[in-house]
């Protein structure tokens, strides 16, 4: 048998991805990865293949999600739930450091516990392109971010390529999918009437898991109903947002009254950036116990959304729901361009899914481009 | 130096022909306040335009139960003194030299009438206080916003 | 710690152990670190050429730095730094140099005075404009006293309002640029202080036709990790904590003008 190489596709059964799965197990991988609970699919620790959320689907529209069943049982029938790979890397809570006060003053110890080994199983093409986006905020800038490279070092990427829009995802527009290009070791798209997979290889040590689980070189038919299927994918996506210019258009459009308009809709509530995969804002805690011995200090997600945010002498600087609304969404769509090279968003879909209101970013750039100059009001240039 | 090399160097002056500046000669007597001279008090018939040529000026405003507050101070290329602008015009602030200070003081009846006569000067004398009255308005709001103040 | 002292009824210059620590430019700042209420970023304040302290002036406004303005002569602070952009002094080579100074903005900016008296021959004029509350509110009073006798250096002072036996000027800080003939054309203009005085400056300079590209200004925004991870600093694209705080005017016009940025 041929071994297998990078760019190869081979073919894996139902069985066959199983075996696949408790391989990474017994190689110490934790495996994170869909699972349907509380009524969404969510990313949890998986104790096999039989954790997958088979037979299910998600119906997502502006402003609501729901599950509902398929009428077969394929494992990856649906788009993106409401977390991303986010959470594992750039983590909603962290100690950073822990002091005692001493002699000298007080001495800073940093914690050292080291990171589990993650397999990342599912991962669709938008959350790799935001892994990457991430890793431009903590890993290419001026500084690095030690606990962010510690988690992202020798993670496993299992990858699928998505086998049906979701009813919010943009990912063709935004040129980030629905295929994976880079960042997985094995890629995956499922067919089904027999259920089995089409794996394209990533890496080496992919290769060599996939022929340890049973992967088999792919026939030309297989190969090409898995092509024929992301194809499927793309056309039926018809949400899109229009990036030409986008940098400067939102830069040119600061007061346009538009801003006003998604205001009154806008609730503060945050939950897009609890959603988006390439959020990063964090806030800074540094909190002591009682006795005022010992200090830790913990870093905590927080949002553009809040007041606080901009807090400055006393107030803040964005204290209006406009301007925050203009800061994230200029922020992922413009500013995010300049400062990292790239576009904060990802076409993943789901702030506009998870949005309580239903605002939808891809409707607000497109009003914004269609009355492009319009004035709200213009503070202009200083009068000399 | 004299009066008219004196006024054709001040910025009041500047913009104006020779010519113009010239008429405004006969009308300017340069004067020297002592260091702690009173020049004027609220209250006072506004009666002359001074221009500061050297020294420093206090504007003062007197508040019972505050004392004597210093508002602004001016010093040489400042105007001093245009409430005489106004019918019955009468001055609104104290104000008094804190350096010994010289200016040229333009007496605020012969200053009109010139203005009203001469249509050409009296178009160039207003265009250049206006731009004068509207700087000092800014730093006045400036002044006022208080941005120094320390917030919790 | 090795030194406080009190400058006005609510700011303070503390003088660190600079022992290990790495040099600093004008303009930067450090994160200054209160055992268990937390950290503020504090500019440094003193001479860059002095590397056996770390001068910094702190202004108390908040509970960070309260704690730390109550520190004494032996206290610990945790020194995180330095961070941000320094002000370009390279580019004023052998042209005037203007620094306007607002309230506690003159903080950031005296450790560019000691540049300049130290590399006098580098620059053609060098003014410092200062402007403050009150006169019990101007800071480093003696050395500005000092500073105003040399003959190399030309110093400005201003307040908001003064008692009656104030013999100084009374008048907002930009209108100290009247006193300032620019003529001579070839300068650059570093301004500190709160943004609306920046911004009154910032007028005053283009009415006297100062190019936009010449202006530098130090800006701020509600720091927190200071290495461009927490997103809190943002100033349009730019991070504060590591593009700014010092920016060019040019840059920053379309945003230095709108509200709630």
């Amino acid at each position: 048998m041929p071994s297998l190489e990078p760019r190869d596709r081979a073919l894996l059964s139902l069985d066959g991805l199983g075996r696949l799965l408790q391989l990474l197990l017994q190689d110490g991988y934790r495996l994170i990865g869909p699972t349907v609970r509380d009524g969404a699919i969510v990313h949890a620790e998986l104790s096999g293949v039989e954790s997958l959320p088979a037979g299910w689907t998600e119906v997502q529209v502006a402003g609501a999600y729901r599950l509902a069943r398929r009428p077969d049982g394929a494992l990856f029938g649906y788009s993106v739930g409401p977390q991303s790979w986010k959470q594992l890397f750039f983590t909603p809570q962290l100690r950073l450091w822990k002091a005692t006060r001493s002699e000298e003053g007080f001495t800073v110890e940093e914690d050292a516990a080291p990171p589990p080994r993650l397999a990342l199983i599912g991962a669709r093409s938008c959350d790799l392109h935001a892994i990457e986006v991430q890793d431009r905020t903590f890993l290419k800038g001026t500084y690095v971010d030690p606990d962010y490279a510690a988690r992202r070092k020798d993670v496993f990427v299992v990858a699928v390529h998505c086998g049906q829009a979701g009813g919010t995802c943009f990912c063709v527009s935004m040129k980030t999918g629905p295929r994976a290009t880079f960042g997985f070791d094995l890629a995956l798209t499922e067919l089904l009437d027999p259920h089995r997979f089409v794996v394209e290889i990533g890496t080496e040590r992919g290769a060599e898991l996939a022929g340890r689980a049973g992967a088999t070189p792919s026939g030309e038919a297989d190969a090409a109903a898995a092509d024929a299927a992301v194809e499927r994918t793309a056309r039926s996506m018809d949400r899109r947002l229009d990036t030409s210019d986008i940098k400067e258009l939102l830069y040119r459009n600061q007061e346009h009254p538009r801003w006003d308009d998604v205001a009154e809709r806008c609730l503060g509530c945050t939950n897009c950036t609890l959603a988006c995969p390439t959020c990063f804002c964090a806030t800074v805690e540094d909190v002591s116990d009682l006795s005022g011995e010992t200090a830790e200090r913990w870093r905590r997600w927080d949002s553009c959304f809040t007041l606080d945010h901009s807090h400055l002498h006393g107030g803040s600087v964005r204290a209006s729901i406009r301007s925050r609304y203009r800061q994230w969404l200029t922020h992922k769509v413009a500013s995010w361009i300049d400062q990292f090279g790239v576009s904060g968003c990802v076409g993943c879909g789901r702030c506009i899914t998870w949005c309580p209101v239903g605002i939808d970013i891809t409707e607000e750039v497109a009003a914004i481009r269609a009355t492009d100059g319009a004035q709200g009001e213009e503070p202009g240039e200083p009068s000399s | 130096m004299n009066e008219a090399d004196l006024l054709r160097r001040h910025p009041f002056a500047r913009g104006l022909s020779d010519d113009l500046a010239q008429r405004l000669v006969p009308c300017a007597r340069l004067t020297r306040f002592p260091e702690g001279a009173v020049i004027f008090r609220e209250g006072g018939a506004a009666d002359a335009l001074y221009l500061i040529v050297s020294g420093r000026v206090a504007l003062e405003q007197h508040v019972p139960g505050r004392g004597t507050l210093q508002m602004e101070n001016l010093s040489g290329g400042d105007l001093l003194g245009l409430s005489w602008l106004f019918p019955g015009g009468r001055w609104t602030l104290d104000a008094r030299a804190v350096e010994p200070t010289e200016a040229l003081v333009l007496d605020a009846g012969a200053l009109k009438a010139l203005l009203d006569a001469d249509a050409a000067l009296g178009f160039a004398v207003s265009q250049h206080v206006i731009q004068q009255l509207y700087q000092r308005l800014e730093r006045a709001r400036l002044q006022r916003l208080d941005v120094y103040r320390g917030e919790a | 710690m090795l030194s406080t002292r009190r400058e006005s009824h609510d700011t303070v210059t503390l003088t660190l152990d600079a022992a290990s620590r790495r040099p600093f430019q004008p303009g930067q700042f450090n994160m200054l670190y209160a055992f268990g209420v937390g950290e503020a970023a504090i500019s440094m304040s003193g001479d860059p050429a002095s590397p056996s302290t770390a001068v910094h002036t702190v202004r108390a406004v908040g509970a960070v730095t309260e704690a730390i303005c109550r520190l004494k002569r032996g206290g610990v602070v945790g020194v995180r730094g330095p961070f941000g952009t320094p002000w370009p002094t390279g580019e004023a080579a052998g042209q005037d140099l203007v620094i306007v100074a607002g309230g506690v903005g003159l903080a950031p900016l005296r450790p560019v005075v000691y540049h300049a008296l130290a590399r006098r021959s580098d620059y053609r004029r060098v003014f410092l404009l200062v402007g403050a509350r009150t006169p019990e509110d101007l800071l480093f009073r003696r050395e500005l006293e000092r500073w105003q006798a040399r003959k190399d250096l030309t110093v400005l002072v201003t307040v908001d309002r003064a008692p009656a036996g104030w013999k100084g000027r009374v008048g907002v800080a930009p209108a100290l640029l009247d006193a300032v003939d620019l003529s001579a054309g070839g300068a650059v203009a570093f301004v500190c202080g709160p943004e609306v005085m920046m911004r009154f400056c910032v007028r005053e300079l283009g009415r006297r036709g100062f190019p936009d590209d010449r202006i530098h200004l130090s800006m701020e925004r509600n720091m927190k990790c200071a290495v461009g991870f927490c997103g809190h600093c943002q100033y349009g694209p730019s991070f504060i904590c590591k593009d700014g705080p010092v920016l060019r005017y040019d840059r920053i016009r379309s945003l230095f003008w709108r509200r709630e940025v």
